[in-house]
């Protein structure tokens, strides 16, 4: 591996100005040579869809790929609760620079300052963008659009269509693309896989894909790749996100050079559904804006925990966060929240099924609500919620409080990107959850479909068409070695997968036992000494794996068993760096609690002499030693201090 | 609770599928996929090949899953898809047949997996509104009847998983192409394409669905509570295209 200098090519200047400036230094493609420039777009959710169709539109030639069926089925689906957007309709002063602020410390201070700022200044634009497209969001009975509060925010400015903003977000996405497919200017790939990237003379110029239902692997060349290929929270096993959810295509670039920045910051979201039992397969979120009106509350005494809620008084119930953060209450950023469910919990004062001995839950109650605004408004507001509440748990919202417990849901971390969102190899790009660069340690509620739209129609666009302006068309009529190389080096990964030497074991077998391992050790709270023990173990279930993964059926038809076990492979290599980016950190920020370094009352310590950086780990050729590189973070604009939602 | 289970196999499009049989022990608790997912650890386990079945969210947001369930497309539970129906709701059966979409439109890939790609042709034949990235104006300028912006939502909520066309004798996807051209074609944004309607029915005649008679069959299984009050929808536009 050679030396990389790390540069986030941040422009400097007065902070509002620095995009607008920015895009103006900029190059472009001039129209007419547009058609000449090959673009592959992996991973067609919100950052992707919109990126793919703001390329067409401009005239270049764009591939894209995806797993699933349609790109309409990206995990970005899924959001529910909505997207922020300084647009201060409620005129409760919001404003571009409190969605900054509120961004910067909600992340806990880790993020880069002018990432944020463009984040925030872009967010009006994706409403006007969306809402053009025919995204029904809410509005009231004016007819203008409706705002609600969300956590981390003590104003209103989450822009939402029900309890399915994504969903809806991402057919805006979807349709503007499927208009450019129409046109010719898309070739869209469903059911298919990226497997690895090409690189020529070190750039990014392809990637080969293997085709879901034959199997078979091709090799695609272009100008440039741009990754929107998500998150890696199912690293975890048990995970909010989709079951296809995967690493694979950014762990595949970081082994060819990209640096991958905080993968430890990983963000467990406080109101889920608890687990259930052994086989469930995984785990599903409600969305953050219930706790606008919903209160949270754990019995005061153990002996009450095995009582029916509405059995326990209500002199004897704990509304544990309204107590502990009174200026917040219910509304305290995610990882607050999440933590101190946690603490309640290991307390023993938990409710519902015993998992593993302990009862993994607290109550998240609407009967004040409904007392308050009445049944009717609780159900316009929450319904579907309820009404998914109601199907998986078998018990009714409206009469019985909800039982919560927090689970594994986004991942702060990602390929480290520049101020272009290029990574650390020339000509790839990273956007949407796939990066690492808005979020800090922790994300905001409302903010990840704010930046997945925010990086595909409005950065990657003018921030691929730049580099495109400097470089030659490639030429497609070649025959390149590297890609003969690189489709040669995935087949004999498939087959390797295939032809375990003591085939043993299912790969879901495998993976839930690392997810075990990585949620104790990299999970809610983590420790020096389990994380050392959890990287020992990552590493002799890793070599087990690939000893004893028994994969049935053949490689060259649809094969859903040998998709899963390569998507397991690369977590098990991640699993590794995320422990070893965990143990390095050491400092409490955002959602890394490290146990060494929480404050007397029990809230999180940063070390911002030490730690006021991005870590930006470099693949070596040996997963268990990555090279650190350090992209120090300077506050210009605003002064960390200690995070306080009392 | 004890299941005897009869599942569609099939190796591809163009070979001959059969029913096979199997059994299976799982708690109330676990959902109709975790179900198959426990078969399927078994049969690897027994060197036998997983059955293929679609899923990704598993929170009935995506559209991906697709089962037919003793005849009915996604099963008993209704307003829900098959990933979200629990073992509980099938506490009186012991008997279950499971079987993919059916439809010349959708052929099959493997097993209960099914090529989706003709709803796809559908959007892509005009479901959408044209706007160029970056052109939309200030988004308060156009207030939009709360009623309005409400009914677009309600037909907006479609997953496009295709149960309704599983679940039409004519394997229509009429009420599919409605939702699409209600949601949009209502709203004030998108009223600018007058010939909505049209080409979305048209592309999906070229896909080989058939025609709408009123069977109703869709609305009843549909998940997302889609109406067939959009096709009236629909109709109205397509009568006001064409004058």
């Amino acid at each position: 591996m050679t030396d990389f200098q790390l540069d986030s090519h941040t422009p400097k200047g007065s902070l509002e100005d620095r995009w607008t400036q920015h895009k103006f230094d900029l190059k472009i493609v001039s129209p007419a040579n547009r058609k000449k420039y090959n673009i592959i777009v992996v991973g067609t959710g919100l950052a992707g869809a919109a990126a793919a169709a703001s390329l067409g539109e401009m005239g270049y030639n764009v591939k894209t790929f995806c797993f699933q069926d349609s790109p309409r089925r990206a995990h970005s689906i899924a959001a529910q609760g909505g997207i922020n957007a300084a647009k201060n309709y409620q005129n409760d002063g919001d404003s571009t620079w409190r969605l900054f602020y509120d961004t910067i410390k909600g992340g806990d201070y880790r993020a880069r300052e002018s990432n944020v700022f463009r984040l925030a200044e872009l967010s009006t634009s994706i409403i006007d963008q969306a809402v053009a497209q025919g995204v029904p969001f809410a509005r009231e009975y004016s007819g203008y659009l409706a705002n609600r509060s969300f956590g981390g925010a003590q104003v209103s400015r989450t822009f939402y269509a029900r309890g399915q903003t994504g969903q809806q977000l991402l057919l805006g996405a979807y349709q503007a693309m499927s208009k450019q497919i129409n046109e010719g200017t898309i070739t869209h790939h469903s059911r298919s896989e990226m497997q690895d990237l090409i690189l020529i003379d070190g750039k990014a110029k392809g990637i080969v894909s293997r085709d879901l239902v034959t199997g078979k692997l091709e090799s695609h060349i272009a100008d440039v790749v741009v990754l929107c290929t998500g998150g890696y929270g199912n690293v975890f096993y048990l995970s909010t996100n989709a079951k296809g959810c995967n690493a694979s295509a950014v762990w595949r670039a970081h082994k060819h050079g990209a640096l991958f920045a905080n993968p430890c910051f990983t963000q467990i979201h406080p109101t889920c559904i608890p687990q259930a039992g052994e086989l469930q397969s995984k785990l599903t979120l409600m969305s953050e804006s219930l706790r606008n009106d919903g209160r949270i509350w754990a019995p005061k005494n153990k002996a009450d925990c095995d009582k029916k809620p509405e059995e326990i008084a209500e002199q004897d119930r704990d509304y544990f966060l309204e107590r502990m953060y009174p200026a917040f209450g219910n509304l305290v950023p995610r990882d607050i929240a999440s933590r101190a469910v946690k603490l309640i919990c290991d307390e023993g004062r938990g409710v519902g099924h015993d998992i593993d001995g302990k009862k993994l839950g607290v109550y998240l109650d609407f009967a004040k609500a409904i007392e308050v605004h009445g049944l009717d408004a609780i159900s316009e507001k929450y319904g579907n919620l309820f009404d998914m509440y109601q199907h998986i748990a078998a018990e009714d919202p409206y009469t019985t409080p909800m039982r919560i417990y927090p689970a594994v849901h986004y991942t702060m971390g990602g390929l480290w990107v520049d101020y272009n969102l290029m990574t650390s190899i020339d000509g790839l790009f990273a956007g949407g959850e796939a990066n690492f660069s808005d979020h800090g340690a922790n994300r905001l509620g409302a903010s990840a479909l704010m930046q997945g739209l925010a990086d595909g129609y409005f950065v990657l666009p003018s921030t691929v068409s730049n580099y495109l302006a400097h470089q030659k068309p490639l030429d497609m009529t070649q025959s390149y070695p590297e890609a003969e190389q690189a489709l040669q080096a995935c087949k004999d990964k498939i087959d390797q997968l295939m032809n375990a030497p003591k085939p043993q074991k299912t790969p879901d077998e495998f993976h839930r036992k690392l997810g075990q391992i990585i949620w104790n050790a990299c999970g809610m709270a983590r420790e020096k000494s389990v994380l050392e023990q959890s990287i020992v173990e990552i590493k002799a279930l890793r070599d087990q794996y690939w000893q004893q993964v028994k994969i049935t059926g053949s490689d060259d038809t649809l094969n859903q068993t040998l998709e899963r076990a390569g998507r397991i492979a690369d977590f098990f290599e991640l699993a590794e760096l995320m422990c070893i980016d965990a143990l390095t950190r050491e400092e409490s920020c955002g959602c890394h609690a490290r146990e060494e370094h929480i404050t007397d009352d029990g809230e999180a310590q940063r070390h911002d002499e030490d730690f006021s950086y991005v870590a930006a780990w470099q693949y070596s050729g040996n997963l268990s030693v990555p090279v650190l590189y350090k992209e120090e973070l300077h506050f210009e604009f605003v002064r960390p201090t200690t995070r306080n939602y009392r | 609770m004890n299941y005897k289970l009869h599942i569609w196999r099939q190796q591809n499009a163009d070979s001959k599928g059969e029913f096979e049989q199997h059994q299976i022990d799982v708690s109330e608790d676990t959902s109709f996929l975790e179900m198959l997912d426990a078969l399927n650890e078994q049969l690897i386990e027994a060197d036998k090949e997983a059955i293929a079945f679609d899923f990704d969210c598993r929170e009935g947001i995506c559209g991906s899953c697709n089962l037919v369930i003793n005849g009915t497309p996604h099963g008993k539970h209704q307003a829900t898809t098959s990933c979200q129906q629990y073992m509980r709701d099938y506490a009186d059966e012991q008997e279950l047949w499971i079987e993919p979409w059916r439809a010349t439109a959708f052929p099959i890939i493997k097993d209960l997996i099914v090529d989706r790609s003709s709803f796809e042709k559908i959007v892509q034949a005009g479901g959408y509104i044209e706007i160029r990235t970056g052109s939309a104006g200030e988004a308060n300028t156009i207030p939009i009847e709360k009623e309005v912006a409400d009914a677009a939502f309600d037909s907006a909520t479609c997953i496009g998983c295709g149960a309704c066309v599983a679940a039409c004798p004519n394997a229509s996807a009429t009420l599919f192409v409605a939702a699409k051209v209600t949601h949009l074609s209502t709203l004030p944004q998108g009223q600018m394409d007058k010939k909505r309607a049209e080409k979305l029915l048209t592309a999906m005649d070229d896909e080989g669905f058939g025609g709408c008679s009123n069977y109703r069959e869709c609305e009843r299984v549909c998940p997302k509570e889609i109406k067939v009050s959009t096709i009236t929808t629909m109709n109205r536009l397509l009568y006001l295209g064409q004058t």
